[in-house]
């Protein structure tokens, strides 16, 4: 029974992870812009070239 | 190998800019195989092909932003002065400077890809980010390599000028938006769910005996975990409980507060003295499902602005004349006295006497009506207006902050009183409620302290006040109307917030403001008057106004479209006057009477005030042009339906030449007052209220500014809504103004939905004070109806709002 005891220490240090890569995430601004990034993700550098040289 | 585009057909109206996708109406220039509707459009496409930056054409067709109506000649030199400069930049170390810009223009992907590749335009400027939704642009650029002016004057050039106003130096440093919110909400989550884990071995059942080990364990973890979600996450409702208090309000924060402390205190006076479990997951959850509904209700549009005042709309500097030399002042700066130079598209930003140059002033910022009127030296110029045309020499009257506009603001801002939240069906609610609820833990406490049972007493006191803490009625206001808030939002009708919602609900007035709210800003009807004209006439006519970014030009040309475009020889414009030019050896005038000569023809029946353009041909006078307001599409029917249940008035600033056409919306009787100061409706309004109306004002300039405030709901009509508008509860695109009847049904009976999902709240409350004051409230029991009784009001709240806006056909 006593892994019990060790489980539950390890459970709670996980969460904690968590909850600090939350606060990591707020701090940076993650959640001062939520719409963004989803546009910039789509956008590629590459398209560029390609489509100039389209014939 | 290059193919060559199949050839176009050359027709002015199917031909559009590659840059910008406007009609190439006045001109066309091909260049690069393709066309271009003005030398700005043609010049940002060069400067892009040549830095490799065509992916923005690839991203969007004609993403960018037609330059031939802005002036692109706007003068960046006051970013040199390293006073404003300081008020400006967010951070700088001498060598790396970071600034954020606001630029209106941002609307598509196209033009995030290109801002953000920036540093390929100008190789000084490090990185560029763009935030979509506030428009901004976060610079960081090094201080050697380039200037502040040098971006401003680049992104200029490219059709994304950056906004600077006087705001901006007034209050550089914006609030943190809702970070606390999201950290309160992680800090609750985190302890919530960790709690509700370490309780379900209670609520399955331990042993007394063989796992007491166990169950201290737990329970001394979740007072641990309790700890940061008492002492951080719940903070917010103290503090609002307490500010309620000391105004003398119970508000619905005190319910909530008086039962965190019981509920709190029991559970650990329960596990210190070993007695019980207590109720730390019930107390965990109820923080954070409340601190979700703050954020649902706090959601707001961040790229809509309804705190603007007339600072967001004058500008930083301006030059002034000192000694016989031109030097660059901070607005705020100038003294009465000083001589200022107010160039083509610049806005005046004091009171001021005109010495020099033709003034055309455009006043469409502070009255919403576009023409711009003639200026003579002399005349007295108030602040707002926009100089169209050549440059012109002022004297200022009186300081920026002491103008006729701004003083204006000033008296409104003053009068307004937070009145909103002491109206709120809340606090009524939250009053009665916590009265009810206290009395009834007295009561059910003092039964069985004289049934001779004190611990059960206790017990049932402490738990009837447990089991009330009300989580779902706090959150049936915010999710209700937060739901709303998004349907509204989704049919272009933008809102400050909640409260407003309430507010539109208890509206029995309506005042609208004529120009620019019921009618068509920058559209009219034209009429011609006079004897019949030539195709010939009209041609030359049409030739000479496309040759006029004046906006009566630019109507005229439009009206008259169907006509040829032939050339003409000798153009002159001459602002506030009119265009000329000679066309087939006959010199055309158009513009005012006295300019064309025809000044016989004005004294000539009802229509004396509207703006008419006369026309000369040679000695010829054929006639004029009458330019009549357009009114908004289904502007009578939406008239109708509001005035069954509505009384509705109609203030305007202007003559009442337009009586006759209002009748037909208003009927004979209306409730119609012209020549109205900003002040006059401003008072307008103070006295309809007085006779305890409630208020709804539908207006667009700056002169209705005043209105908009004093009304219980001020609502700005915008033809754009990125575009100014001025403070005001809430922006109605143009577009939704015949919805404005649905708008208004939907807000009351969002709540009714309020009113629905109390009555649930109250019946599950009811469930639990039965068993509460029987002394029999295990921390199971409430574990499960807590989050049952939120979730129900949720699902509910979330779903009628929607089935209403369904039945009132706000649904895409």
């Amino acid at each position: 029974m006593s892994a019990l005891f060790l489980l539950i220490g390890i459970s709670l240090i996980v969460a904690t992870g968590f909850l600090i890569a939350f606060i990591w995430s707020v701090r940076k601004g993650q959640y001062e812009d939520e719409y963004t990034p989803s546009v910039r993700m789509l956008l590629d550098d590459e398209i560029s070239n390609k489509e100039e040289q389209k014939p | 190998m290059q193919i060559s585009e199949p050839t176009r057909i050359i027709d002015k109206d199917s031909l559009t800019c590659y840059h910008c996708g406007e009609p190439c109406k006045e001109e066309t220039i091909a260049a690069h195989e393709k066309s271009f509707c003005c030398a700005g459009c043609k010049l940002v496409y060069e400067i892009l092909e040549e830095n490799n930056l065509c992916n923005y054409y690839q991203l969007n067709e004609t993403p960018g932003s037609t330059l031939t109506k802005k002036a692109s000649t706007a003068r960046y030199d006051f970013l040199d002065d390293e006073k404003v400069k300081q008020q400006l930049i967010s951070f700088t170390d001498g060598t790396t400077t970071n600034i954020t810009l606001f630029i209106p223009q941002i609307h598509c992907s196209s033009c995030l890809w290109l801002l953000e590749h920036f540093y390929k335009l100008d190789s000084g400027v490090k990185r560029s980010t763009v935030n979509f939704l506030k428009r901004e642009v976060n610079f960081i650029f090094n201080e050697q390599e380039t200037s502040l002016k040098k971006i401003a004057t680049l992104l200029n050039q490219i059709g994304y000028a950056p906004h600077f106003s006087l705001d901006n130096l007034e209050n550089k440093k914006k609030p943190l938006s809702n970070r606390k919110v999201y950290y309160k909400l992680g800090v609750a989550f985190f302890c919530f769910g960790n709690i509700m884990l370490l309780s379900f071995p209670e609520y399955f059942g331990l042993s007394d005996v063989f796992e007491k080990e166990f169950r201290d364990l737990f329970a001394y973890l979740n007072l641990l975990l309790s700890l940061p979600v008492l002492l951080y996450a719940d903070t917010d409702f103290f503090k609002s409980a307490w500010a309620g208090i000391r105004q003398g309000r119970l508000n619905m924060d005190f319910p909530i507060s008086l039962g965190i402390i019981v509920m709190y205190s029991r559970s650990l006076y329960e596990i210190l003295s070993g007695t019980g479990a207590g109720y730390m997951d019930t107390f965990a959850g109820l923080i954070f499902f409340m601190l979700t509904g703050r954020l649902f209700q706090n959601k707001s549009y961040e790229k809509l602005s309804f705190e603007r005042d007339y600072k967001s709309y004058f500008p930083v500097s301006i030059t002034v004349i000192e000694n016989g030399n031109e030097t660059t002042r901070a607005v705020s700066d100038i003294k009465p006295g000083a001589r200022i130079l107010v160039r083509n598209e610049e806005l005046i930003p004091a009171d001021a006497v005109l010495l020099k140059g033709e003034g055309n002033i455009d006043y469409s910022f502070v009255t919403g009506e576009n023409i711009p009127v003639a200026k003579k030296s002399g005349d007295r110029i108030y602040a707002g207006g926009k100089q169209v045309g050549a440059t012109i020499e002022l004297e200022v009257l009186h300081e920026v902050s002491q103008s006729r506009l701004t003083q204006l603001w000033n008296e409104s801002t003053l009068k307004q009183q937070d009145a909103s939240e002491i109206n709120s069906v809340v606090d009524k609610v939250s009053k009665v409620f916590t009265i009810v609820v206290i009395f009834i833990a007295i009561a059910a406490g003092l039964w069985h302290i004289f049934s001779n049972d004190m611990p059960k007493g206790l017990n049932a006191f402490t738990a009837v006040l447990i089991i009330t803490c009300p989580c779902a009625l706090a959150l049936s206001y915010p999710f209700t109307l937060g739901n709303a808030i998004r349907i509204l939002g989704n049919q272009k009708f933008y809102l400050k917030n909640t409260q407003v919602i309430e507010k539109l609900a208890a509206i029995d007035t309506i005042v609208f403001d004529k120009t620019g709210t019921i009618t068509v800003a920058g559209a009219a009807d034209v009429n011609y008057i006079g004897t019949p004209l030539s195709q010939n006439q009209i041609n030359s006519i049409y030739s000479l106004a496309t040759n006029s970014t004046h906006p009566l030009s630019r109507v005229l040309a439009d009206h008259l479209k169907t006509a040829e475009r032939i050339k003409i020889y000798d153009f002159a414009e001459i602002p506030g006057k009119g265009l000329g030019a000679t066309i087939d050896g006959i010199r055309y005038k158009i513009g005012s009477a006295s300019y064309t000569c025809n000044e016989n023809k004005i004294h000539n029946g009802i229509e004396d005030n509207a703006t008419k353009v006369f026309i000369a041909a040679g000695d010829e006078k054929p006639g004029y042009f009458i330019f009549r307001n357009n009114y908004r599409p289904g502007l009578a029917e939406t008239i109708t339906q509001l005035s069954e249940q509505k009384q509705l008035h109609l203030l305007s600033g202007d003559n009442d030449s337009e009586r006759n056409n209002l009748e037909l919306f208003f009927g004979k009787n209306g409730n119609m007052h012209f020549r109205q100061t900003p002040a006059d409706k401003l008072n307008f309004i103070a006295n309809l209220q007085n006779r305890k109306q409630n208020v709804m004002m539908l207006g667009d300039g700056l002169n209705d500014a005043g209105a908009l405030r004093q009304s219980n709901a001020g609502i700005a009509v915008s033809d754009n809504i990125n575009n100014f508008s001025p403070a005001c509860d809430g922006i109605l695109d143009a577009n939704a103004f015949k919805k404005i009847p649905s708008f208004l049904k939907f807000s009351s009976t969002s709540m009714k939905i309020i009113y629905v999902s109390y009555t649930i709240s109250l019946l599950y409350n009811c469930i639990g004070i039965w068993f509460a004051v029987h002394g029999n409230l295990s921390p199971l029991f409430a574990a499960i109806i807590m989050p049952l009784s939120t979730v129900t009001i949720i699902l509910f709240t979330t779903l009628s709002s929607t089935i209403a806006a369904r039945y009132h056909n706000l649904t895409d």
